[in-house]
């Protein structure tokens, strides 16, 4: 089985547009108290990739 | 000299003077009285493995060649009044990110559509301050086809030398007469190649930091440097800035770099100024017909001269200034309402000694013409 | 290589609006081009004016920022020049249909070699929200208050027209599918058209009470279907995504060495670069 690759979230570049939390098809993201998107429940992400490519300010990567 | 003679109509020994100087790239949009320069270019330039592309207006024509030059290669448009007003913002954009590119101005008469077939030299403030902001330009012309020849050639050098376009300002008649022209052999004549970078590979090249000696070198865009040009205000490194300082750095050393060197552009001829007691200024078809009026009057003993200008821009206020020094009157003769005249007044001591001849109604200004004129500001009559 | 390893990171964040889908197409463009194996060397990305053109200065390429609408007349000197690079031209709806409008038609009948990437966002973002060319019938902008009575035209069919080779249409909501077209395009040889529709929620979507950009790319994906698509029978309100054009046409520039070559043959003249 592949290793499951993690999310990193570059948080000076994130602005909180919410993108990556609305098509998350698991609801693995969510917007902290800050309003920057957060791997909340990396259990549930099946490393679709969705995110990193709908983010518009290149503030996610699955590494 | 030497080299090839041969008699020629004036857009071909434009065309001649170009490919002298090295043009690879052609982009351009027929008119009226310019066409011809395109026409014999588009068989010329494929014949050297140049490129030649009739575009779809003169705005895309100044564009594509801007994007040629900074790929490396000389460039050339030539246009007429309507087209050349089209240019302008582009023309700007030249200035801006300091591409040397060359763009011919066949004058005609305007504004709008004007008189397409007749000769005018309206557009001489246009060359000026036609594109918006502050700017310097230089712009040449010629009153026969030699020295159309030889300031076409000139244009490309000034162009790779200050990093700017450059403006030559023809017009209908020395475009379509027929002259003889000596074409000189490859090396007799000066040709300024592009001062390229001796940065070494990678992102450190700097496409707009000034050697010691204020000429910058340039790197062939696409080539082994990869950096960014724009049209903003923008730093060494061409990324847009708007802080103040890098601004008034950015337009003080695009008009500095010209207006510091105007000595340096400055060229003229003079025809029997020693002694001349009335001196006649004058540029472009407008000069043969001053020269012609000269040659009459000093026949009979009068001491008259004429000072002829090859560039206009930036003007060459000091050397005007020095040659109009102790003559009873300076007459400006040209083909518009006085645009060169205006400057000629600017720069000289007693201005009101300052006259002007001219037409603006398509045909061109006589020699009997410019001598009625002058017997008139003597008070002799006409 | 990753994204980040094609971007000048000293420029970031970018200046977009949050959310503002031009970055979606900037980051999906860079991921083709990776797919289509071209070094960074290889690459030029000529811009106009407008928001949508401020990409080229955050790309590690070589990069061309121009003038408002002549993005595809400056890259036809660049690739003419040098028709051995990639010359891919990012232009906005505005840039590209009202005052380039004339440039579009002209370099797809051209058929130069130049990938071209309308991001429609249907207004004028950089100028605070007036309406453009592709702004929809009845559609609100700051100088059409009571909704616009001019009509978008279809890009497709316009390119078509004009002689593209190949023009192609995707949203910001379908990643994926914008890669593999976009990716397309450039390998295509000739002037090749991608109209990405794009969200621009500070102006379109405020003045059209549209939401916010979630909402705006959920409004493509509802309201889009692939070419062919049943559904669109039933609702011909729908537009269409996917590959309308793609034909072989001899390129221009090639044409050009050709005709350049043909004289060398006929005549034996030496031809220099
Ligand atoms: C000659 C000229 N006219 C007008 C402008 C002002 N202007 C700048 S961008 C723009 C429109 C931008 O809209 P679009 O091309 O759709 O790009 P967007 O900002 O929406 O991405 C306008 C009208 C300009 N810069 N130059
Ligand atoms: S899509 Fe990108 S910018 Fe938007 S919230 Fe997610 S990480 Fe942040
Ligand atoms: S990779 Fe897929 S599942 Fe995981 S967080 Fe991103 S969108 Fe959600
Ligand atoms: S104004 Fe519109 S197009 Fe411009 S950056 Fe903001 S969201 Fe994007
Ligand atoms: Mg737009």
């Amino acid at each position: 089985m592949k290793k499951k690759k993690k999310l990193t979230i570059n948080r000076e570049w994130c602005k909180g547009c919410g993108i990556c939390v609305a098509f998350c098809p698991k609801g693995v993201l969510v917007l902290d108290k800050e309003g920057k998107a957060c791997w909340a429940h990396p259990e549930k992400c099946k490393n679709c990739g969705l995110c990193e490519l709908r983010c518009p300010d290149i503030a996610m990567e699955l590494v | 000299m030497r080299g090839n003679v041969r008699f020629m109509q004036g857009n071909e020994a434009i065309v001649e003077g170009a490919l002298y100087a090295g043009l690879h790239f052609y982009a351009g949009y027929p008119i009226t009285p310019s066409t011809e320069i395109a026409e014999i270019l588009s068989e010329r330039l494929p014949m050297i493995g140049g490129k030649f592309v009739q575009m779809e207006d003169e705005i895309a024509s100044m564009c594509a060649i801007i994007g040629a030059s900074l790929t490396g290669f000389k460039v050339m448009t030539a246009t007429s009044g309507p087209g050349f007003s089209l240019m302008q913002e582009a023309i700007g954009y030249a200035i801006m990110t300091e591409v040397p590119s060359v763009v011919v101005n066949v004058q005609r008469g305007g504004p709008g559509t004007g008189l397409p077939t007749s000769v005018a030299q309206g557009d001489v403030m246009q060359a000026r301050w036609g594109t918006h902001g502050d700017h310097s330009i230089i712009a040449l012309t010629a009153s026969n086809l030699q020295d159309a020849f030889y300031v076409t050639v000139d244009a490309f050098n000034l162009a790779e030398t200050f990093r700017t376009p450059v403006i030559l300002l023809f017009d209908e008649v020395v475009a379509h007469m027929r002259e003889k022209v000596v074409i000189p052999q490859p090396g007799d004549i000066e040709v300024v190649e592009r001062l390229r970078t001796s940065v070494p590979e990678g992102t450190n090249y700097h496409p707009y930091l000034m050697r010691e000696d204020g000429r910058l070198p340039m790197s062939d865009f696409g080539g082994k440097h990869r950096y960014n040009v724009t049209g903003l205000v923008h730093d060494m490194w061409g990324f847009p800035s708007s802080d103040p300082k890098v601004a008034y750095d950015l337009i003080h050393h695009l008009v500095d770099k010209l207006e510091h060197r105007a000595d340096f552009i400055a060229r003229y001829k003079e025809h029997y100024t020693e002694d001349a007691e009335v001196l006649l200024i004058s540029y472009g078809s407008s000069a043969r017909s001053a020269l012609q009026m000269v040659e009459d009057r000093r026949k009979r003993g009068v001491k008259v001269g004429l000072l002829e200008l090859q560039s206009l821009w930036p003007f060459p206020g000091k050397t005007v200034r020095k040659k109009c020094v102790g003559r009873s009157h300076v007459l400006v003769v040209e083909m518009n309402m006085g645009q060169i005249c205006q400057e000629v007044k600017k720069v000289v001591s007693e201005p009101e000694q300052v006259f002007l001849a001219n037409r603006f109604d398509g045909v061109l200004i006589s020699p009997t013409e410019i001598l009625q004129q002058l017997n008139m500001i003597q008070g002799k009559g006409v | 290589m990753a994204v980040k390893d094609y971007l000048r990171e000293r420029f970031f964040p970018q200046i977009w609006c949050p959310g503002c889908g031009h970055g979606i197409v900037m980051a999906n463009m860079i991921r083709a081009i990776e797919l289509n194996a071209l070094k960074k060397d290889e690459v030029v990305v000529v811009s106009g004016i407008g928001c949508s053109s401020r990409m080229p200065g955050y790309l590690d390429f070589h990069t061309l920022h121009t003038l408002h609408g002549r993005a595809l007349a400056f890259a036809t000197g660049v690739k003419m020049s040098r028709p051995e690079l990639t010359v891919i031209v990012p232009m906005g709806d505005g840039d590209a249909l009202a005052i380039g409008g004339n440039h579009l038609i002209h370099a797809a009948r051209r058929n130069l070699d130049l990938t071209a990437i309308i991001m429609n966002n249907s207004i004028y973002g950089m100028t605070g929200g007036q309406y453009s060319p592709m702004t929809p019938f009845a559609k609100k902008a700051t100088t059409a208050p009571f909704g616009t009575i001019e009509h978008a035209p279809d890009l497709m069919e316009l390119v078509r027209g004009a002689g593209a080779t190949f023009a192609a249409r995707t949203t910001t909501y379908h990643a994926k599918e914008m890669i593999k077209i976009i990716s397309k395009a450039i390998k295509h040889k000739g002037f090749a058209i991608v109209e990405v529709m794009s969200q621009c929620p500070t102006y379109y979507g405020r003045k059209n009470k549209l939401g916010n950009a979630v909402d705006m790319m959920k409004g493509f994906k509802e309201g889009t279907v692939p070419i062919g698509s049943k559904k669109k029978a039933n609702n011909p309100d729908l537009i269409e995504r996917g590959i309308f054009v793609e034909e072989k046409r001899p390129e221009y520039s090639m044409s050009y060495l050709e005709l350049i070559e043909k004289y060398r043959v006929e005549t034996g003249k030496v031809v220099r670069r």
